[in-house]
């Protein structure tokens, strides 16, 4: 698609600011900054480290699991209200992971009114969700939709022939599925998982509201702690390079499967039994209650005795500003990632190979060491960037380009270069092809990146924190606002703004995506 | 036809640029805005640098973040910052600004006559403007307050599976420790630490209130808390069963910490921030400052909110509020070795 040079230059590009952030954490390392290290190592360090490994695995796995399984539900099965679950699934992305932890706190803790209540009357007791497996449960539930979404488009963009084949050959469905179309959403899968792993990495705002040490806690202690950013800095270049060997094995499993045909007939949805059926919807719902309906009536029944004080005009410039920041970042991610993965198809040089990866490193970065490791640089190169949103959208593309690149890399990696080399030899040019060939297969990859990039902008708070213009209000800032000195009842006006500004979006744009299909 | 047209249009758009730094001078002569980096969130700031506005005519703009974000938003800044004034909530962070060198000394006979010397750098870098007493809360109908007396003393076995703490994470705890340690020494410091872990009813909370909620709903019967989030709690449910406790009276007095700001090394309107700091100071804004979140004025001779009056005076510690700065990387360690998560 793209000459040698201009792949190159593109990989370079998108990767530039990453890689100011990296060299600043290298940086780190090479920096003395007393024992603060030493004293964390031998105090906090293995706990935190035990603590983050566990959580990365299960939240990838319980996502992988969740995700997957309603990914097939939805795109090869017909069952009671498939049609609203297709898009209703990706409701919880809404919620920003803190705000979940803040209500599964105050609703299922000790001193909760449920639990008050079911102690009282039936002399019921559960573990405390402020644990280690209550931040696993939160985180969960929140990032399963990445899975969910990305591996759906995977599993809708599989051929219909591939199915009748494998019937031809005497497989029943079941077979069928778990022999020829799990392979084809596996690419999409470990992609998504690999997303969830480096959320989980990068996470502060759900382990610190259930108070289970990380090494993301532990980060922040050194920093706010003990006024120590460099032992921060050091400590997420560890996060980083777990996140890499995290990229590098997915990359490994995904090229060990990766299947370069996809297309032709669009896949029939198969009508389930009744009690199947029976039994997914309950499935869903259940995921969905937990994860999304649960938390909004929480939510509306903090929110109701605040309402008049906090809601008035300013809510309006509040919700614009979010829409506004997150759609523009989206757009600008996806552009970018877009240009990215096939730059990175069509780029042979060593180098240029080895830093691609690099460019999605910034997606395991707590978002605030993030954003302080690019402002420092960056306004101090060009002083004129200070106050301008310049700086807060291209700390946005540092950080989310991972988001963005998964399900653009995964949409690629079905599409057969053979395609291509066809429609070369016919003498097309490359707009053509991509106008005629790549883009409707690839509409459904490009609006799964769009809105996980969407939602995510939406809940950003650290970056948008530092780098907004004066008084440029977002509804995270204002969430962030009211629960900084413990408002949460208040907050949840804000809140439940978030979830619906980003309602409309999610399902106007998973409307799209079905249709790409 | 069509070049004059160009040339007017050419003419008329550098004639509006040109004019534009001239619009910009004469702006900034009359009154020159007040910039604060904030830590003090929005809505306890806001109303009152409105009012000071409407007082002085000198415009206040601000935006908020984490204080230890802004102060390395001001380092990376430097010379370019547009920031005038740093406020936080805790005085840690003060100290570590000031120690940083992003802060100017600024003498003014009417903060040193506003602001008990405790409460201010020593080396006039910033002033305390709110205090916010850290104290015991504990169930009345649970504890009689006749057996409480010290934070130390919560470390006695009396109160095993009985105590509550927010997480040590928090700032607030690691400037209490700090002046622990300042009063006690590291190793005393230490085994109370270790007592209170060994007494936590519960694992640490992330916040006061889920504190004040677990002895209400009985998993504890004591706790820690800066007094606010009890006023906040008693205005939404005036019969919330939870009391305050002066901690330490009979010795170094009860734990204080301070909202405060500082005026900026490379401040554009020193002169602004200054009247804004020394406004903040007294009266009516003092009042606002401290009540509108049901803390203590740091001017003696404010008006104290009448619930906040309604807990009673006490003594607050005598030891300066910098010391919370200068020792809370050691209060962290301390707080480490105990196991204080």
């Amino acid at each position: 698609m793209f000459a040698r040079w201009r792949a190159s230059l593109i990989i370079l590009l998108a990767a530039a600011p990453a890689l100011v952030v990296l060299v600043g954490l290298v940086g780190a390392w090479l920096t003395p900054a007393g024992d603060t290290l030493q004293h964390q190592w031998r105090y906090l360090l293995p706990d935190a480290g035990r603590n983050t490994f566990i959580l990365v695995m299960t939240v990838a796995a319980g996502a992988a699991l969740v995700g997957t399984t309603l990914a097939a539900l939805v795109a090869l099965c017909e069952f009671p209200g498939r049609a609203f679950f297709s898009w209703g699934l990706l409701l919880p992305l809404s919620i920003p992971g803190y705000v979940l932890a803040a209500v599964f706190a105050g609703s299922l803790d000790y001193a909760s009114p449920l639990y008050s209540w079911l102690r009282e009357q039936f002399g019921w007791q559960w573990p405390s969700i402020r644990s280690l497996g209550g931040a696993a449960l939160v985180l969960t539930l929140t990032l399963f939709p990445y899975v969910y979404l990305i591996a759906r488009v995977a599993f809708e963009s599989a051929a219909q022939r591939y199915l009748e084949a494998a019937s031809l050959l005497g497989r029943t469905r079941l077979q069928a599925t778990r022999e020829v179309l799990l392979p084809l959403a596996v690419p999409a899968v470990l992609a998504s998982t690999a997303l969830v792993a480096m959320e989980t990495l990068a996470d502060f705002g759900v382990v610190a509201a259930l108070n289970v040490d990380t090494l993301t806690t532990a980060l922040y202690r050194a920093w706010y702690g003990m006024f120590s950013l460099v032992t921060a800095q050091q400590i997420a270049g560890f996060l980083v390079i777990v996140a890499l060997l995290l990229l590098l094995l997915e990359h490994r499993a995904r090229s060990s499967v990766r299947m370069r045909e996809a297309g032709g007939i669009a896949l029939q949805r198969r009508q389930l039994p009744p009690l199947t059926a029976g039994l997914a919807t309950l499935f869903a719902s259940t995921v969905l209650g937990i994860a999304f309906v649960w938390p909004v009536a929480h939510l509306l029944s903090w929110a109701s005795t605040h309402v008049t004080a906090d809601l008035d005009a300013r809510y309006w410039g509040y919700f614009v500003r979010s829409i506004a920041l997150a759609g523009l970042g989206a757009l600008l991610i996806v552009s970018i990632s877009t240009l990215f993965v096939y730059a990175r198809r069509d780029a042979v040089s060593g180098i240029v190979r080895t830093v691609a990866p690099l460019s999605t490193a910034g997606y395991a970065i707590p978002g605030t060491v993030l954003a302080v490791g690019l402002y420092a640089p960056l306004t101090q190169a060009l002083p004129w960037l200070q106050g301008t949103l310049l700086v807060l959208f291209i700390a946005y593309v540092t950080r989310f380009f991972a988001v963005g690149h998964a399900p653009m890399a995964a949409g690629l990696a079905r599409l057969p270069t053979a395609l291509d080399e066809a429609a070369v030899l016919l003498g097309s040019r490359p707009l053509e092809r991509w106008q005629k060939i790549h883009w409707p297969m690839l509409k459904g990859s490009v609006a799964a990146a769009f809105v996980l990039t969407f939602v995510d902008l939406m809940k950003e708070l650290p970056i948008t924190l530092l780098t907004r213009p004066f008084g440029f209000e977002t509804l995270a800032i204002r969430v962030f606002e009211l629960t900084s000195e413990g408002e949460w009842e208040r907050a949840a006006v804000p809140a439940l703004a978030l979830v619906l500004a980003g309602l409309w979006p999610l399902k106007w744009l998973a409307g799209r995506m079905s249709h790409a299909t | 036809m069509r070049l004059p047209t160009c040339n007017r249009l050419v003419s008329t758009v550098l004639a509006a640029l040109c004019s534009l730094p001239a619009l910009h001078v004469r702006a900034a002569d009359a009154t020159e805005p007040v910039v604060v980096y904030s830590a003090r969130n929005e809505q306890l700031i806001k109303p009152i640098f409105d009012r000071f506005t409407a007082e002085t005519g000198i415009p206040v703009r601000f935006t908020t973040a984490d204080a230890a974000v802004l102060i390395e938003r001001l380092a990376a800044e430097g010379k370019n910052s547009p920031a005038d004034m740093l406020m936080t909530v805790d005085a840690g962070e003060l100290w570590n600004a000031a120690n940083r060198g992003l802060l100017r000394p600024t003498r003014s006979s009417i903060l040193e006559a506003n602001i008990p010397a405790t409460l201010r750098d020593p080396g006039n870098r910033w002033v305390g403007l709110s205090q916010r007493a850290r104290t015991i809360v504990y169930h009345p109908n649970r504890v009689d307050p006749r057996t409480l007396s010290t934070y130390e003393a919560l470390a006695d076995p009396v109160w095993k599976n009985r105590l509550c703490l927010r997480s040590s994470k928090k700032v607030y705890n690691q400037s209490l420790v700090a002046m622990m340690i300042k009063a006690r020494g590291e190793t005393a410091t230490e085994t109370t630490i270790r007592g209170w872990v060994a007494n936590l009813a519960a694992p640490p909370f992330a916040n006061d209130n889920q504190v004040m909620e677990a002895i209400a709903a009985g998993q504890c019967d004591v706790g820690i808390v800066n007094t606010y989030y009890l006023g906040r709690m008693l205005q939404k449910q005036p019969d919330f069963p939870v009391k305050v406790f002066w901690a330490n009276q009979r010795g170094d007095g009860t734990h204080v910490n301070v909202s405060g700001a500082g005026i900026t090394r490379h401040a554009r309107n020193p002169a602004g921030a200054q009247k804004l700091l020394e406004w903040l100071s007294a009266g009516e804004a003092q009042r606002l400052f401290a009540g509108s979140n049901m803390e203590y004025p740091v001017n003696p001779t404010v008006e104290i909110d009448p619930l906040v009056r309604s807990w009673g005076s006490f003594t607050p510690s005598r030891i300066n509020i910098v010391e919370a700065g200068r020792r809370q990387a050691t209060a962290v360690r301390v707080m480490d070795r105990a196991g204080w998560r």
